[in-house]
């Protein structure tokens, strides 16, 4: 009896293990991060360690931001609600290993796209959230209005670790200024820095110094140049060698981008499923497998624009409503004068 | 056993590691430090530029590690040996004062310390343009310390006349100690070894030929509100704070390593020193230093090591060390992680090898020597 019950007990085990080999094979079809994410029920997101604007904590621990969105675009499009998303803080120097090291699926950070990280670093890069470039910031009694008038001996204050560096190297030498760098960990030390009078001038994005502007103890004593000494495109980051999870992040993106230039927004999305226009129609889910593809119901993107909003309604809310950039400038859609122009969703 | 068990984790780790990176694509390889750095750093005591070497990026941030860590040991090595001499001073103030510094220092995080001689301390000093001149020559900015530089001729005569001073001081002292061990005769070292040190120098400067001036730092204009100080050599403020926070902290354990020294000597030392006739000094001196030493080496190599590897937070207020330049920036430019970090462990591991080498060396030396 007990010979048998230990032959059938092996049996069931290797039915079981063929079955699970099964089922995994489907699975692995997808992609092993998503995979992962589905089965934590999370997103887990790498953001900065506080840019008003792009990412930042409220008091109670909430996040906003126009990178925190990318996010919860594509927990909204995996696990059906832009909430699940783990946020994690991450100086720029830790954000490449946190997401080559699997510690994080998306490296959502202010990051700006360059070939070397590209290729080098087994990154991927998917796509630009906000266009932006490097600029200057002086204090206003200084009487400096432009670039053209620093000279010998200036002091810049900025942020290890960024592209941020190599361009003021640029820029200084290029002008055959010589110039003091004070880089800092972290940017919140770099603006402590600069407010106490270390440094003649800050440097890093534009749209960084307009965020960081609004943590000094008097703002209006500021101003950033208006030169723009490079080109920073910010985008967000996955690890190499998934291409469906790659796909899935890009695609968010592309879809709030998309959504906003068909006048898809978070209130009329459901509406626009009877739309007449086939192109509003795939957008919303209505028509079309547009997530089979990704291993993902076909309603994923209706999700992100209901629970997210559409790209415009996201730069509202983050950037223009909070008086950092109220003039989209280069991040306005291709159709209204900016350069925003995505592949189209079918 | 044991070697067969740590080559087994270091394989497994190794191996695990190159299956890991292969799956990302990420190259592993130290190619990297002879390619261009294309970045700059702040304060550098070789010549360095972005078009420099990443290799080169290592040696400046590893020679602002040793000048921080050195800078910090001396200054904590003196200090602490005054407070550890002084919580011993039958003097109630000077007892109870250098207690309470110890207590304060080393009860509170150094990183705040660090924070708060860089923060708080920089903003309250003046901008360039306010700064009050000390002694009409140095200025003490919110841009760091600006003192003379001094610029010599003939600067190799003066050189071989202290070389020359230094000699003769040893073979001086050599003589003296002969003479009172066959003839018990004292002579006053110390007063002909300052004069000798004073005088040949002096010397060179009258016959040798040997000119020194000074360029004195000079306020000069960017803008409207913006003024650095050009000429002369400038400190960053943040090499200041660093050595400043490092040593004070670190002064605390000395001085204690210190009191246990002498605390250590028996009572019975002292009092059979003073009975045949030798002054305190000298008993302090002869007696119970030579013997306090044996107690106070081994914990204070403790402390410069403690010291050289707490310089490692420089990071946190941009002096740019070897973690701040190398496993910082460099790290990033290159996503080099595994290379650049071991490369920085193992340098670290170096450093603190040939203090404590060098320490081991020390007390041996002072080790009582049987015979």
């Amino acid at each position: 009896m007990f010979k048998y019950l230990k032959q059938l007990t092996s049996l069931v085990a290797m039915v079981a293990v063929l079955f699970t080999f099964t089922t995994e094979s489907m699975a692995a079809k997808k992609s092993k991060t998503l995979k992962n994410t589905q089965k934590k029920g999370f997103v887990r997101c790498g953001v900065s360690q506080g840019l008003p604007g792009f990412s930042n904590a409220d008091a109670a621990g909430n996040w906003t931001g126009i990178d925190v969105d990318v996010c919860r675009a594509v927990a909204a499009a995996v696990l059906g609600d832009a909430n699940k998303v783990k946020f994690t803080p991450l100086s720029a120097k830790e954000r490449f290993t946190a997401l080559t090291s699997g510690e994080i699926d998306i490296l959502s950070r202010n990051t700006t796209w360059t070939l070397s990280r590209d290729a080098d670093i087994g990154l991927t890069f998917v796509g630009v959230n906000f266009y932006d470039g490097q600029g200057f910031m002086v204090r206003k009694s200084s009487g400096i209005t432009s670039t053209s008038q620093f000279k010998d001996g200036i002091s810049a204050c900025t942020n290890i670790g960024t592209t941020t560096e190599l361009n003021m190297r640029d820029f200084f030498n290029s002008k055959g200024i010589k110039y003091e760098p004070v880089a800092f960990e972290k940017a919140d030390e770099v603006v402590a820095a600069y407010d106490a009078g270390r440094c003649d001038t800050y440097t890093t994005d534009k749209s960084g110094l307009a965020a960081q502007r609004t943590k000094m103890s008097n703002p209006d004593e500021h101003l950033v140049l208006p030169e723009t000494v490079s080109k920073e495109p910010l985008g967000p980051v996955v690890r190499q060698g998934d291409s469906v999870w790659e796909d899935i992040v890009r695609w968010s993106l592309n879809t709030m981008i998309e959504a906003e230039e068909y006048g898809i927004t978070s209130a009329n999305a459901d509406m626009m499923k009877t739309s007449d226009n086939p192109a509003i129609k795939r957008l919303v889910g209505a028509e079309g497998e547009m997530g089979a593809a990704f291993g993902l119901d076909n309603e994923w993107n209706l999700r992100i624009i209901k629970q997210v909003g559409n790209y415009g309604e996201s730069y509202k809310r983050n950037i223009a409503d909070t008086g950092i950039l109220p003039d989209r400038g280069p991040n306005e859609l291709w159709t209204k004068g900016g350069i925003l122009y995505v592949p189209p969703s079918r | 056993m044991t070697v067969i068990a740590v080559v087994l984790v270091f394989g497994f780790f190794t191996y695990n590691a190159q299956v890991n990176m292969e799956n990302r694509g990420i190259d592993f390889g130290y190619g990297f430090l002879s390619q261009e750095s294309s970045f700059d750093v702040q304060f550098s005591l070789i010549e360095y530029d972005g078009s420099h070497s990443y290799f080169r990026a290592y040696l400046v941030g590893l020679l602002n590690t040793i000048l921080v860590s050195v800078i910090g040991i001396i200054i904590a090595t003196i200090l602490g040996v005054i407070v550890g001499i002084a919580r011993l001073s039958p003097n109630y103030l000077i007892n109870k004062f250098a207690a309470f510094y110890v207590e304060f220092f080393r009860n509170i995080p150094l990183l705040l310390q660090i924070f708060f001689w860089y923060f708080a301390a920089l903003r309250a000093l003046p901008l360039p343009q306010d700064a009050e001149a000390m002694f009409g020559i140095a200025f003490l900015t919110i841009k760091g310390l600006y003192v003379p530089a001094f610029i010599w001729q003939n600067f190799n005569i003066f050189f071989y006349s202290i070389v020359a001073a230094i000699i003769a001081i040893i073979v001086i002292r050599y003589q003296a100690k002969k003479l009172q061990e066959t003839q018990g005769k004292q002579t006053p070292v110390l007063l002909i070894s300052i004069g000798l040190i004073f005088i040949l120098p002096l010397i060179s400067f009258l016959i040798g030929g040997v000119r020194l001036s000074f360029e004195v730092p000079v306020l000069k204009q960017l803008a409207t509100t913006s003024f650095i100080y050009e000429g002369g050599v400038s400190l960053p403020p943040e090499l200041i704070a660093l050595a400043l926070s490092l040593s004070l902290y670190t002064a605390t354990f000395i001085a204690e390593c210190v009191r246990a020294g002498i605390q250590g000597i028996g009572k019975g030392q002292k009092e059979a020193a003073a009975s045949i006739g030798l002054t305190p000094n000298q008993v302090l001196k002869l007696v119970v230093m030579p013997q306090a030493l044996r107690i106070i080496i081994p914990p204070t190599t403790n402390q410069y090591l403690n010291l050289t590897k707490n310089s490692s937070l420089a990071a946190a207020i941009a002096y740019p060390d070897l973690v701040l330049v190398f496993a910082g920036t460099a790290l990033m430019q290159t996503g080099k992680a595994i290379e650049i970090v071991s490369i920085t462990m193992f340098t670290y591991l170096s450093l603190s090898i040939a203090i404590s080498l060098f320490m081991n060396w020390y007390n041996n030396k002072i080790a009582i020597q049987e015979k």
